[in-house]
C-alpha cells in the first residue's frame, strides 16, 4: 500500500490528510501506523483525516490499525476522520463498528440513492 | 461443459508471512470466481480467507516467518469449501477466541472470526494447545 501525507484545512481547523492507495492488510498495518504517527508527531496536529478513496482492500487488521489512532487522538481531545470509501470498504467499516465512533463519508452511490 | 458442475481445488503451502496474505486471498478468490458470484460474495471470501490466514501468522505462529501455513480451497459447483492450516501454539479456548471483542494483541480488533462467521456460511475451527488450527470456512453462492 502507498501513501501520500500532507496537510489539509478545513474552516480554521488544520488536519493531518492521508491518502491511502492499495490493501490496508497485516502486510500494510504497520507502515501505515508508523508513518501517521511520524506526521503526527512533526504537526503536533490532534485531527487525522483518512482518504480511502484509492483503497481496494481493507480486513480486521487495517480497521484495527485505524481504531488505534483514533484511541490515541481522542484521549488527547482529537479526533479521526474517514472519506471517499467504496461499497466493499465501507461495508468493512461499518462492520468494523468504526462509524460510531469516527465520522465516515459514505460512498458517492449511497449519497446519489438518497438524493 | 456447458450442464455440468464445475469442480476444481487448489493447495498452496507458504512461509507464514505477513504479504502472503493477500497471495492467499486472491487465489481462493480467483478459484471461487470461476462460479460467477457477486462482487460482495467475492469481497467476503477475501475478508474470510484473509481473516483466516492473519490469525495463522499472528497467532498461530506469532510472527515467525520461517513457519508454513497450508491453504486448500475446493470449488463444488457453487460451494466453495476453504481451509487454512498452521501448526503452531493453537487456540486455547475456541470458544472465547471466536467471541467478537475478544483479542490477545492491543490493537487487534478482535474482529477476524466475527468477519468469517459473518461472510461464510459455515466456520469450523478445529484446535488444540502447541498442535496447530485448522479453520474449515464454507460458503454456497446465490443462484
Amino acid at each position: 500500500m502507498q501513501t501520500t501525507i500532507g496537510i489539509k484545512s478545513y474552516g480554521n481547523k488544520d488536519w493531518v490528510y492521508v491518502r491511502c492507495v492499495g490493501e490496508l492488510d497485516m502486510a500494510a498495518a504497520d507502515g501505515f501506523r508508523r508513518e501517521v504517527m511520524i506526521a503526527l508527531q512533526q504537526t503536533q496536529l490532534r485531527r487525522l483525516l483518512i482518504d480511502v478513496s484509492g483503497l481496494s482492500f481493507i480486513d480486521s487488521s487495517g480497521l484495527g490499525v485505524i481504531l488505534g489512532r483514533h484511541r490515541q487522538l481522542a484521549a488527547l481531545g482529537g479526533q479521526v476522520a474517514i472519506t471517499g470509501a467504496n461499497e466493499a470498504v465501507y461495508r468493512l467499516l461499518v462492520a468494523g463498528g468504526l462509524h460510531r465512533v469516527m465520522i465516515i463519508d459514505p460512498p458517492r452511490s449511497s449519497r446519489e440513492v438518497r438524493r | 461443459m456447458s450442464g455440468q458442475e464445475l469442480h476444481n481445488h487448489i493447495e498452496l503451502t507458504f512461509a507464514a508471512r505477513a504479504e502472503n496474505v493477500a497471495l492467499a486471498r486472491l487465489l481462493v478468490a480467483a478459484l471461487a470466481a470461476a462460479a460467477d458470484p457477486t462482487l460482495a460474495e467475492l469481497e467476503e471470501v477475501k475478508v474470510a480467507v484473509s481473516e483466516a490466514v492473519s490469525n495463522a501468522i499472528i497467532h498461530g505462529y506469532g510472527g515467525d516467518a520461517a513457519r508454513q501455513v497450508q491453504v486448500s480451497a475446493e470449488l463444488d459447483g457453487r460451494l466453495l469449501l476453504v481451509s487454512v492450516r498452521d501448526e503452531g501454539v493453537g487456540i486455547r479456548d475456541i470458544e472465547l477466541a471466536m467471541s467478537p471483542s475478544y483479542s490477545t494483541e492491543e490493537e487487534h480488533l478482535g474482529l477476524g472470526f466475527a468477519f468469517m462467521t459473518g461472510f461464510m456460511d459455515d466456520v469450523q475451527v478445529m484446535s488444540a494447545s502447541q498442535q496447530g488450527t485448522t479453520v474449515r470456512l464454507a460458503k454456497h453462492f446465490a443462484e
